[in-house]
């Protein structure tokens, strides 16, 4: 079963139908021991850093992602849901990050912000939820992004351009995350949620 | 190749968006001529879901109900919609509260385009900006040219028939820093007249606009598309073009991608 963390408003019906379309059961809840006990867990990305951190600790995700990542359990985080995984955000400086990476979430520096639309991403050679669409376009909208990451043997990450380089995916042991909505971009994204429930085997 | 002038590009590799809008009344997708006599033409889900396989790039449905019990059929579209279209859609039209956006966001929808109820109370785009993100808010703005007013350009609401007695760049300016994420800028000179997007509009919009621009209203041929970006837009929108089928989206996007703009090319 995969379970969709519910912690706050925002469209988590349409990664609810997405995932469900790779023949998955799934269940958007908030109940720690299921989330727990899921053979996958997504945790959707909602408003801003702050209030995603605010809504995240109200249901103790962020001991969730900790706990499921010290266990190897997979967990997809999508959007400012990959954003939570570093330390802080110039968007909430107030609100601490769950911190699994030291590094700070910066604006993007672009004339136009949020960066809205299809974009490229420059996928990982050794990724596997980019098996097969390697050179697909998926959809953002955010303001800010992960811009120059630690580098390390574990971390893979995937990048994407908009007025500066930005890590548009990574995967570190058990745990997947994405700046773009995979449950947005069409067939593209379709294929690396299906890619990600067969990695797991869920 | 890139032929384009547009100064305004921030990525080596974003593509510009065709969107595809339906007005949709009591359930069913209508659209008229400046919003006048409307007709009946279709299940805005199957038509929907049509956009999305010919390659749009995201669906926005624009509520036109007089009522609210009319108003109801929406959510439900909204989540048929959800299960069947995994491209980002936009719902707008009567959204004038903060559990109007909760219920559409819950239901399925991505963004919220909100217009009259902003203008009335324009607290409110500071309110849903906070509650759940700017990235969910786009500004709709119906603007007509109006000479008395500073920049040319006033709002309007009523389908452009009453003046919302605001300078249309001073509220779009005012709109994107209380929290709006897109403007999505309506011509009511042009909406459903087919001669082409107001060009000059688009260019001064985009000159005071920091987040993206949606140019809609005036749509004729696929030349027209191609304007609108160059003036500045980063997408461009239409309903009774494509609704009934002068125009598809991919004759546009061929178009688009051969004035050397990108456009995302893999489609369902």
């Amino acid at each position: 079963m995969i379970a969709i963390l519910d912690y706050g408003s925002g469209n988590l019906r349409s990664a609810e139908q997405a995932l469900l379309r790779t023949g998955e059961r799934v269940e958007v809840t908030a109940d720690f021991d299921k989330c727990l006990e899921a053979s996958g867990l997504v945790v959707p990305g909602v408003g801003a850093f702050g209030k995603c951190m605010d809504g995240l600790l109200r249901v103790r995700g962020d001991e969730l992602i900790r706990k499921r990542l010290e266990l190897q359990r997979p967990t997809l985080a999508i959007c400012v849901g990959l954003q939570i995984l570093f330390a802080q955000s110039i968007e909430s400086p107030e609100s601490a990050g769950v911190g699994i990476f030291p590094e700070v979430v910066e604006r993007l520096p672009a004339k136009v912000v949020p960066h809205m639309g299809w974009n490229k991403v420059e996928s990982n050679r050794n990724s596997e939820v980019f098996a097969g669409i390697e050179d697909e376009r998926f959809y953002f909208v955010h303001s800010y992004a992960v811009i120059s990451p630690e580098v390390s043997e574990d971390l893979l990450p995937s990048w994407s351009d908009y007025g500066a380089k930005f890590v548009s995916a990574l995967e570190y042991r058990s745990l997947v995350a994405t700046q773009f909505h995979p449950e947005k971009s069409g067939s593209a994204g379709l294929k690396l949620l299906s890619n990600w429930t067969k990695k797991i085997g869920a | 190749m890139q032929t384009s002038t547009t100064p305004y590009l921030n990525s080596p590799s974003l593509a510009v968006r065709v969107i595809a809008c339906l007005d949709v009344k009591a359930g069913r997708v209508v659209k008229g001529t400046n919003f006048k006599d409307l007709k009946d033409a279709g299940d805005p889900v199957e038509l929907a879901s049509r956009y999305f396989h010919d390659g749009a790039d995201e669906i926005t449905f624009l509520d036109i109900a007089a009522s609210n019990e009319e108003r109801k059929t929406i959510l439900d579209l909204v989540r048929r919609t959800a299960e069947n279209i995994f491209i980002p859609l936009t719902v707008g039209g009567g959204v004038s509260s903060l559990e109007d956006v909760d219920r559409l966001l819950r239901a399925g929808a991505d963004k919220i385009s909100v217009n009259t109820a902003a203008l009335k109370r324009p607290k409110l785009i500071d309110e849903i900006a906070r509650d759940f993100g700017s990235q969910v808010l786009v500004i709709s703005i119906d603007a007509k040219r109006e000479r008395s007013f500073a920049s040319g350009y006033e709002v309007t609401t009523h389908g452009g028939t009453r003046s919302a007695e605001k300078d249309a760049l001073i509220w779009i300016k005012e709109a994107v820093d209380r929290g709006a994420g897109e403007i999505l800028l309506n011509s009511m000179d042009r909406d459903g007249t087919k001669a082409g997007f107001d060009l000059e509009m688009i260019k001064a919009v985009r000159e005071v606009a920091s987040v993206p621009l949606i140019a809609s209203g005036g749509a004729g041929d696929v030349q027209d598309f191609g304007e609108a970006i160059s003036s500045g837009a980063d997408a461009v929108l239409a309903a009774s073009v494509f609704h009934y089928g002068s125009i598809s989206i991919r004759q546009v996007k061929n178009h688009l991608a051969n004035l050397g703009f990108i456009v995302r090319e893999s489609y369902e």
